[in-house]
């Protein structure tokens, strides 16, 4: 049935397209369902189904979209045309020439690697394993709200061009989801299961690799604990964060700033700008010599995998910071050539609605050489941190301060003391050459977050952040009131 | 646009089976978006979509989902047809749902706004001409908004919507800048080129050498617009009745530790005077007004018909995130004119930006400055501040710590575009805080 939609629509296209320098169309067909139990009912379901498409124009200097769901000759007539009047009516005031950039005319597919995919198990069956997981975070009468949900996310995409490009991908993704929440008196704590980091282009057997099934108990105890916990200290010291803190830690501190849109401007008015100006790329010590980042769109079960983003380029693996030195920005086809850099294959749209901008995709961290138990026993008095909970950075990408779910101290060697609302605040640069020590591949965890938001008109996508746990040097860390 | 969506909803109810009930709800909009940058177009074009979402109910069992409309009978008719099989085969595996309560007075309606918006791609042309030489970055958006709610009972309620909303900064170098917006219905050129003239005079001060500030206490002035920063963050968790049964409320220290705001401030959902629909999703009308917070006391909750069934009380047709749409902040006694007399040695702040919670249960919050603030000295406005991050808890910016609001309250029509354009709005004046704590 699929097939048979993507023929409807290249009918469509090659009816419809006007002659233009450059035209464009993509189509997305999207399903988005989500089961959850809370306090062991089970919630609404969310079935949702979507599909449109946006097509896109270059001519007489000038960029255009249109963006329907009236997939018939004279919807996408109507599309084209709306793109074509604003391209013409604005060309002269663009802030390029968008006439004489070269896009790519790519043919390829892509499909995520699903081995247990979502529709094998029945909705009775989901449901059914949900409510297990929901009844073991129930632990004491200190819980005082609880849940489990399983979120699957599914987009087959077309993408066509006047050139001959056609590209066919199709994403299924996977976000599982425990939440347990303890309370006493004025003082409330929650713990979730990587709080929406566990998301990857994965089927069921996600659940069994990330040990969703049997985490429920342990979640639940670490609520009571952190509840009983005092508050985490305030001083200046070593700071290990877990993979589910630094998914937030590099998304935040390297992703965003490194984005070009955002170093050539055009997010100033809502995302933010950079502190990243394009003279600091090939030179610039952005972290320690073990800081070593990639763009890798080529591990299939990560979360934002892809072979094409969404201009038609080819995506491959390229280091984006090398032995801590930046080398390249996050930026797609339109804006390398308005910045004259080459930089990534990272334009990106999250639905038919929204045109493609400059996104993250997968951006890593690449393991160094030391077990996690190593990182502890060189630790004398510092915390380890899990769980990302709360975020906030400038609008450079700068100040920050990250709040998680739980820390426990790190005491001459060995974790004690659990303390509970960790935070910790510094400035980018300054904390990525405080990286004293990059955890081992066996202690890497290939996670990410289906809530990125920028963009004008705002967009929300997922891109996927692989790390293993990393420690950092004499940061400013506290606590709750 | 109201017609397809009744016509819709009638072919619903024809194809039920014995002992079903539908509610559906639709979204929709036809909206030009132009995004500027460098005082250039970045990217233009337009967005033309409807969403249907439909409920299927039997008994105490329910299931929900939505269909993106082609707005062409015969297929929409056939997707609808389609999402009703789904849905009945979910019935057949559902439990029934303790919680399912749906509206059953009914309670039809109609608002519909005039269509005043002139042409986009002449308001950017003008736009672009009026801002030669500026580096001028945001995004213009307008167009119709649609929402609408039919059942099987027969209500039916519409609401029709045209409003522009350019949201906007003028960049003087680096991170200073000066944000501004200009929203309505009508769009007047005058004023855009006021609102122009008054950026520009601000950027006048911008480019004087910039103060950095020590981390400490201080006394601040919140604008409107920065205040809203405050509010959006409550407004996430604060009001919902879900929030406090569950004591994941951010006002819990209010209603558990007896803590209370300044007598000054009172809080409502203000529907009767907001920009959205009086109709919720699931076909409840909301009150005129809802009072979350008197005189620094807390009051009532947003609650959701879900909610409403679980803990036993009245629903006041919030949405499922129990969340205002349209909050409104009562004004105070300063003249804003004033302002700065009153901080005598202070900050100025126009803008908060990407707050978070530091301590949810202590509603301690942390976020930074943004666009133009201003240092004050002598009671007058002497030089920017570069960014500084703050990290308070709200119960003492709007309790012990609140020196006072304005009198004067600006009326803020949500930018937000996630999805869809928002139809939320504020309604807050500013306010002046001591000891407001700047930590980095």
């Amino acid at each position: 049935m699929q097939q048979a939609q993507f023929a409807h629509i290249k009918k469509l296209f090659q009816e419809t397209v006007p002659t233009v320098d450059f035209a464009s169309l993509r189509y997305h067909r999207d399903c988005d369902d989500l089961v959850a139990v809370r306090q062991d009912v089970l919630e609404p379901l969310r079935t949702n189904r979507d599909q449109g498409v946006m097509v896109t124009v270059h001519h007489r200097g000038g960029i255009g979209y249109g963006a329907t769901s009236e997939l018939t000759p004279s919807g996408l007539r109507e599309a084209f045309a709306r793109a074509v009047a604003w391209a013409e009516r604005l060309g002269s005031v663009a802030v390029t020439d968008f006439s004489k950039i070269d896009m790519p005319h790519k043919r390829g597919e892509f499909k995520s690697p699903v081995r247990e995919p979502w529709d094998g198990l029945s909705l009775r069956s989901k449901v059914e394993m949900l409510s297990d997981a929901s009844r073991r975070l129930k632990r004491g009468s200190s819980i005082v709200d609880w849940s489990a949900d399983l979120w699957h996310l599914r987009s087959d995409r077309l993408y066509l061009t006047n050139g001959g490009g056609e590209i066919y991908q199709s994403f299924d993704r996977l976000v599982p989801s425990l939440s347990v929440t303890a309370n006493k008196g004025s003082e409330t704590v929650t713990r979730t299961f990587g709080h929406m980091a566990v998301c990857r282009q994965q089927g069921f057997e996600l659940l069994a690799e990330t040990g969703f099934n049997t985490a429920s108990e342990q979640l639940a105890e670490e609520a009571l604990e952190l509840l009983a916990a005092p508050n985490c200290p305030s001083a200046q010291m070593d700071l290990l964060l877990a993979p589910d803190q630094m998914v937030l830690q590099i998304h935040e501190s390297i992703g965003h700033p490194l984005e070009l849109d955002r170093i050539l401007g055009d997010e100033r008015n809502y995302a933010g700008t950079s502190f990243v100006t394009m003279d600091m790329f090939g030179r610039y010590q952005y972290g320690s010599p073990l800081l070593n980042v990639t763009f890798d769109p080529s591990r299939p079960e990560q979360a934002a995998s892809y072979a094409f983003d969404d201009e038609g380029s080819p995506a491959e693996l390229q280091y984006i910071i090398k032995d801590g030195i930046l080398l390249r920005p996050l930026g797609g086809t339109i804006s390398q050539a308005r910045a004259d850099y080459d930089g990534v294959a990272s334009a990106r749209a999250d639905s038919w609605r929204r045109p493609a901008i400059d996104r993250m995709s997968n951006l890593n961290v690449e393991p160094g050489t030391v077990f996690f138990e190593d990182m502890i026993e060189g630790v004398e008095r510092g915390i380890y941190m899990q769980t990302n909970c709360s975020w906030s950075i400038d609008d450079s990408r700068n100040k920050f301060q990250f709040g998680c779910e739980r820390a426990q101290l790190i005491e001459n060697g060995k974790l004690t003391k659990v303390v509970k609302k960790p935070n910790y605040r510094g400035i980018s640069s300054n904390f990525w050459r405080s990286l004293k020590s990059v955890g081992h591949l066996s202690n890497m965890e290939v996670l990410g977050t289906p809530y990125c938001g920028k963009g004008e008109p705002n967009q929300a996508i997922t891109v996927g952040h692989a790390s293993p746990p990393c420690l950092f040097a004499n940061v400013d860390v506290f606590g709750g009131e | 646009m109201q017609q397809y969506f009744y016509d819709l909803a009638d072919f619903v109810g024809v194809q039920l089976q014995s002992g079903e009930i539908y509610t559906t709800y639709l979204t929709g909009e036809n909206s030009d978006f132009c995004r500027f940058s460098g005082g250039k177009v970045r990217q233009a074009g337009g967005v033309k979509q409807y969403s249907l979402s439909l409920r299927l109910i039997n008994g105490q069992r329910h299931a929900q989902g939505s269909l993106s409309l082609s707005s062409h009978k015969d297929s929409d008719r056939q997707q609808i047809k389609d999402l009703l099989g789904i849905l009945r085969e979910q019935l057949a595996e559902l439990p029934e749902d303790p919680y399912l309560l749906y509206a059953t007075d009914v309670q039809s309606s109609e608002a519909r706004r005039q269509n005043l918006l002139p042409d986009s791609r002449e308001v950017v042309a003008n736009i672009i001409e009026r801002a030669s030489g500026l580096d001028l970055v945001g995004i213009y958006a307008a167009g119709s908004i649609y929402r609408g709610f039919a059942n099987s009972l027969g209500q039916r309620n519409w609401y029709e919507s045209y409003p522009f909303n350019l949201d906007w900064s003028l960049y003087l170098q680096g991170d200073k800048a000066v944000k501004t917006s200009y929203a309505g219905f009508v769009w007047e050129d005058g004023a855009f080129a006021q609102k122009l003239a008054d950026a520009k005079a601000q950027l006048a001060v911008l480019n004087l050498p910039p103060r950095t500030i020590k981390p400490g206490q201080y006394t601040v002035y919140l604008a409107p617009p920065a205040l809203a920063e405050v509010t959006d963050m409550l407004s996430w968790n604060a009001f919902g009745l879900k929030a406090h049964r569950t004591k994941q409320t951010s006002l819990l220290k209010m209603v558990e530790a007896g803590v209370s705001m300044n007598s000054a401030v009172t809080m409502r959902e203000n529907t009767a005077e907001g920009l959205a629909p009086d109709f919720s999703d699931s076909g409840y009308r909301r009150p005129a007004q809802v009072n979350l917070i008197t005189n620094g006391h807390y009051q009532d909750s947003l609650v959701s018909p879900r909610s409403a069934k679980e803990y036993g009380v009245a629903t006041n047709a919030a949405g499922d995130g129990e969340s205002p749409q349209s909050l409104e902040l009562a004004a105070g006694t300063i003249e804003r004119s004033d302002v700065p007399q009153i901080l005598g040695e202070g900050v100025y702040i126009n803008n908060l930006w990407y707050l978070n919670y530091s301590d949810q249960s202590a509603c301690r919050m942390t976020g930074l400055t943004r666009f133009a603030s201003f240092w004050v000295e002598n009671g007058e406005i002497k030089q920017p501040v570069n960014v500084m991050r703050f990290d308070e808890s709200a119960l003492r910016m709007l309790g012990d710590k609140l020196v006072g609001l304005t009198k004067e309250r600006d009326m803020i029509m949500s930018a937000h575009t996630y999805e869809r354009r928002s139809v939320n709005s504020a309604h807050l004046p500013g306010a002046v805080i001591k000891d407001f704590s700047f930590t980095l």
